[in-house]
């Protein structure tokens, strides 16, 4: 088999596969790298709002503070309870942890970088965002405990729950590109920030904005669902489950899990720029916003977004629990299923 | 030669996940491998081009509906060993229909490879200049467009009934009606008394 790939007459084969291999090897220390300081800015901004400090010990403003919670973390004794299904247990994290990054295979973050630039994208993400549950639920059930194992179902249900208002926007979107491909799906939206999703203009004098603007934020909110984020962090609400799922995590395991869900903020982030804001695009095709890379436009909008994600959990008390099922099934849901009526007329009679 | 050994690898995969759904012992166990049979078939379907299917079979089958297997069996509190008794005495009608299905997968199989000569069109997904997911919204929105909806409504009754036979109103249940307390404004809520000095209200 490997005479195959490293055939010199097949130079595609071992080309592509060295150049998938350091892709993703690019792709994965970028993603780690950033989420060390996008860590810290969440700590920075929750301590800004309540006037604190935050981290300031670890390095220069505490830039160094997640590396040492990380040694911390890898140093610890990983302790599997008694009673434990000690194979789930120890892959669940593990689930949570690689489905968050292969999430990122399809996202291209500038033209052309993307690791598998997939027909059906937004429906792999879609799948890959689906599945996130496993981890959690596994690991509620395996660890054979009380707490853990309500966090876990809390979890099944909200981000089932929510799941169908997400499918709902993206259809939406699709409608408008008449493509799966992400990266057709950003080059779509081309030509200034009013051709962007969110606003829509190219439909005009269909006032299309006036249903994508609330879609996007149902979209916001549902990705903060989605991620057991707060305000709707149930699963691991703290006054009433402990730490919900992850109670009888410790060391490696719960860093695994720890990481596996920022990673997957971080991928909503993704796909809330890719879909409404653009992508890579710049606001304004001219002179000092196109000197400046794709794909920083790309990272600056997922940073703003983070930076949303962090104030709303600074800011926004939790949900209750029959609220936040109230909210997606009888709020959301009718309102995107809605909006997709909307945008499949505007397609069917409006678009020529 | 990629293809061929990723077929065996998802088609062995897929078999023995299959067959550990029924051997394992723990239910939860059982439910991790029936995901791991729906990966390797979603694995089939990309290697035969329908990657749109692909991703629809993980997006339902693995991210809704063995959610809900899992949600049900973990909560279930199953006594291992009584559960293993009664295995060999379903065994020989559980194996006829086994053999009955497999006879006829094989009739089939047989069938059609006698009589389909083995082209192009036979394996891919997909028709000319059009992707499988054009293909498949052609083929249910188009030519099948009423079978279609006719199958959404049996969905929809199926749906309803089961709400209406498992709906409970409690009549002495206080519910919350968040368009009561939204709706609350200042002349319904507040209502000013003038209380003369020493009397108090009431």
């Amino acid at each position: 088999m490997w005479t195959y790939w490293l055939n010199p007459e097949n130079p595609g084969a071992g080309f592509w596969i060295a150049d998938t291999l350091s892709a993703i090897l690019a792709f994965m220390i970028v993603l780690l790298l950033s989420l060390a300081f996008l860590l810290l800015m969440d700590r920075k901004v929750w301590a800004a709002v309540q006037m604190r400090k935050g981290p300031n010990v670890v390095g220069a403003f505490g830039l160094l503070q997640s590396f040492a919670d990380f040694l911390k973390f890898v140093f610890k004794e990983i302790i599997v309870p008694a009673g434990a299904d000690r194979v789930l247990f120890l892959l669940a994290p593990l689930i949570t942890f690689i489905l968050a990054f292969i999430g990122w295979a399809v996202v291209p973050v500038a033209p052309g970088w993307v690791i598998a630039d997939l027909n059906v994208g937004i429906l792999y993400l879609l799948a890959i965002s689906s599945l996130g549950v496993y981890g959690i639920i596994i690991g509620g059930w395996a660890s054979n405990s009380k707490y853990p194992f309500m966090g876990s179902l809390r979890s099944a249900a909200q981000m089932v729950s929510y799941e169908v208002s997400i499918g709902f926007v993206i259809v939406t979107v699709l409608l408008f590109a008449g493509s799966m491909n992400l990266s057709d799906i950003v080059s779509m939206q081309a030509g200034g920030f009013w051709n962007w999703n969110l606003l829509a203009a190219h439909t005009l004098p269909w006032p299309m904005f006036l249903v994508m603007i609330p879609m996007t934020g149902v979209f916001f909110i549902s990705a903060l669902a989605e991620t057991n984020r707060p305000p709707f962090d149930l699963p691991e609400a703290e006054s009433e489950l402990v730490a919900g799922y992850q109670v009888e995590y410790s060391s490696t395991p719960y860093l695994l899990f720890m990481i596996g869900e920022y990673l997957n903020i971080v991928l909503m982030c993704a796909m809330t720029t890719i879909l409404f804001f653009g992508g890579w695009l710049p606001p304004i095709e001219i002179a000092p916003f196109t000197w400046i890379p794709p794909v920083f436009w790309f990272a600056i909008k997922v940073v703003f977004f983070f930076f949303m994600f962090a104030m709303v959990k600074a800011l926004v008390p939790r949900y209750r629990y029959d609220q936040l099922m109230r909210l997606g099934w009888k709020i959301f849901l009718p309102t995107s299923l809605g909006a997709v009526v909307l945008v499949g007329a505007y397609i069917a009679y409006g678009a020529n | 030669m990629l293809q061929v050994i990723a077929f065996y690898a998802l088609a062995t995969v897929a078999v023995l996940s299959a067959f550990l759904v029924v051997a394992a012992r723990n239910p939860v166990h059982s439910v991790m491998w029936l995901i791991t049979a729906f990966f390797s078939s979603a694995g089939l379907f990309v290697l035969l081009g329908a990657e749109f299917l692909a991703m629809l079979l993980v997006v339902v089958y693995v991210g809704a509906v063995a959610v809900l297997f899992l949600f049900v069996v973990m909560m279930l509190d199953v006594d291992f060993a009584s559960l293993k008794q009664g295995f060999l005495s379903y065994l020989p009608l559980g194996g006829l229909v086994a053999l009955i299905l497999a006879g006829e997968a094989i009739m089939v199989g047989t069938f059609w490879a006698e009589t389909h000569t083995p082209a192009a069109s036979d394996v891919t997904a997909m028709p000319a200049n059009m992707n499988n997911v054009q293909a498949l919204g052609h083929l249910l929105y188009d030519e099948y467009v009423y079978f279609f909806q006719a199958a959404g409504m049996v969905l929809l009754v199926a749906m309803i009934g089961a709400i209406v036979l498992t709906l409970r109103h409690r009549p002495h249940v206080k519910r919350q009606q968040a368009h009561i307390q939204v709706g609350r404004d200042r002349k319904t809520a507040v209502e000013l008394q003038d209380i003369k000095p020493g009397e108090g209200i009431g």
